[in-house]
């Protein structure tokens, strides 16, 4: 077992920062750089669920509802408006924050912890799904389309390699976010409250405040992750922001690759990439890249069950680690 | 330091607590002995926050802190330990302390610094790499005493940190509390091994049955008849309490 609240040493970071600055270089094809920004977009997102979920141990089921308020937000912000869709990045941290406020006070309020909090967050998400689709600011099921204007001034930028760089930046934020988390006496907190709240309690954590605090961090980077989501694909409707299989991905990228460490959503994200692509360009074949998914998830969880990034810990960890599951 | 007045607390009809009243001079330890399930986590559990209390009050350094909240009652320097350990499992040794010393220090640094130094204390200087999780029952409670100490508490509550032992760990343990006292924190010690209690303790309460049934330093409380009989149950005591006293619990 490894510590968790030790610092990732900075060499890791420069590298794994210039691998990700050269991929574009390297691999200018469009298909290629397509392929870098959706992982580091599931890396982002995974990221924000990775900060509630498995630093402060809050598993939620329904971290789209973020994502759709944020996309939303931001396109609302920009299409009802008529602001520049660079607005749309503090609009939708604003919208997720809240929407992350809210549903932590109702629920910790209430005591709800576990499975019963992973419902009420998939519920949220389910109830804003439905309500977007109702409501006419947000167009309603028919969705919003946002018309293509290249130029970095509209957020739209003719080659992917500038998105690249967009996500790029908002994905290396998100790790040094998770990696003050291992430094900070807030990640201490969180790590305390996600082994056992009752202990965290009587050490003097106001446990239900770092809880909302950190739905609203994770809430924040979820609306982000919507915004860039929005102005990637330029359309956005209730199902697509708000589907259920978004939250999934959120999750299964950060559990797989390893929930509550730095670089677990990155990994997995790298992963559900690379497997998406594949079967696509092999087999033609709809969604057998979510079967080939699930069997990696079975694997993983039966030998791996702290995540891919467990590979490489154990090989550094040459201390007698002892296996505790 | 700390002063309960009739603190009750009823779970349906049972009163676990039964208007306790009790006092904690600054610099003592005071150790609440009483037989199982007389009530005494129970109490711990009402003077920290954990439980609410259906009556009476508990005041902390000459404020009344009754129904605070846990974490509050803590930051204003008492903290407890649990009976039963309730580490940070997938933290070290070093993680686990640092929580408590980030309750005093914001610097990280120096929060770890702090843990380190508390881990010597206690003795665990050598275990601070090792996750909590396979600490043994003794490395456990000691942690639980760490972590705790970490927070630079007024008044340390113990609950039973010296049950699972074995006579040299005893030892050890007795010594470091009393090296905590004499660093100028109080200590009130739920405990059920009794030469450590008589050994350590400058006043005693015995709870039995939710109730104080008796007080004093350690030579009185033991020649305490209703003690005795609390323990023992009566017709063991010295003198038996008139007839028919054996068939009464029947």
């Amino acid at each position: 077992m490894q510590s968790q609240l030790k610092p990732v040493a900075w060499k890791l970071h420069c590298l794994v920062l210039l691998i990700a600055l050269a991929f574009p270089f390297v691999f200018h094809s469009s298909f290629m750089v397509n392929f870098g920004v959706l992982a580091l977009f599931y890396a982002f997102i995974g990221q924000s669920w990775n900060i509630s979920g498995g630093f402060a141990g809050q598993l939620s089921f329904g971290h789209v509802a973020f994502f759709g308020v944020g996309a939303y937000a931001s396109t609302i912000v920009q299409l009802r408006f008529g602001l520049s869709p660079w607005w749309g990045l503090p609009a939708s941290a604003l919208a997720g924050a809240v929407v992350g406020g809210i549903i932590a006070v109702l629920s910790f309020r209430a005591g709800l912890k576990g499975s019963y909090f992973a419902l009420i967050t998939l519920a949220f998400a389910e109830v804003l799904r439905i309500v977007t689709n109702s409501v006419s600011i947000t167009g309603g099921g028919l969705g919003m389309l946002i018309p293509m204007k290249a130029g970095a001034a509209n957020f739209q930028f003719a080659e992917r390699s500038g998105f690249y760089f967009v996500i790029l930046v908002l994905t290396a934020a998100s790790i040094a976010i998770a990696e003050w988390l291992r430094h900070s006496r807030f990640g201490a907190h969180l790590a305390a409250i996600r082994e056992n709240e009752e202990a965290a309690m009587a050490l003097g954590i106001d446990v239900f405040a770092e809880k909302v605090k950190v739905m609203l961090l994770s809430g924040a980077m979820g609306g982000v992750g919507g915004c860039f989501f929005a102005q990637y694909f330029l359309y956005i409707d209730p199902t697509v922001v708000f589907g259920v299989d978004k939250s999934v991905e959120m999750l299964l990228v950060s559990i797989i690759g390893g929930a509550g460490t730095v670089y677990g959503p990155l990994l997995g994200a790298v992963l559900l990439a690379l497997v998406s692509d594949v079967t696509r360009v092999w087999t033609q074949t709809q969604g057998l890249s979510l079967v080939l998914y699930g069997g990696l998830l079975v694997v993983i969880i039966a030998y791996l069950p702290n995540g891919l990034i467990h590979l490489f810990k154990r090989r550094r960890a040459a201390a007698p680690a002892r296996e505790t599951r | 330091m700390l002063q309960l007045s009739g603190v009750t607390r009823i779970f349906g009809g049972l009163r676990a607590v039964d208007g306790a009243t009790l006092k904690v001079d600054a610099g003592r330890i005071v150790a609440l002995i009483g037989p199982n399930g007389a009530g005494k986590t129970t109490l711990f559990a009402c003077i920290t926050g954990f439980q609410p209390i259906d009556a009476g009050r508990v005041d902390f350094m000459g404020q009344d802190i009754t129904g605070q909240p846990v974490h509050r009652i803590a930051r204003r320097g008492m903290v407890r330990t649990f009976q039963i350990t309730q580490p940070f499992a997938k933290l070290t040794v070093h993680e686990n302390i640092a929580v408590g010393a980030y309750q005093q220090f914001a610097q990280r640094a120096v929060a770890w610094e702090h843990a380190r130094s508390v881990a010597q204390q206690v003795g665990m200087e050598h275990m601070l790499a090792q996750p909590a999780a396979d600490l043994t029952v003794a490395g456990r409670k000691r942690l639980e005493l760490a972590r705790a100490l970490a927070t630079a508490p007024k008044l340390l509550l113990l609950d039973e940190v010296m049950a699972g032992l074995n006579p040299s760990e005893i030892l050890e343990i007795i010594g470091i509390i009393r090296k905590i006292r004499d660093n100028g924190v109080t200590v009130l010690l739920i405990e059920h091994v009794m030469h450590a209690v008589m050994s350590l303790s400058d006043h005693i309460y015995v709870l039995s049955y939710g109730k104080i049934i008796a007080e004093g330093n350690p030579a009185e409380v033991v020649n305490n008849q209703a003690v005795i009989e609390a323990y023992l149950g009566r017709g063991n005591s010295a003198q038996p309490a008139g007839a028919g006293a054996g068939t009464a619990h029947a």
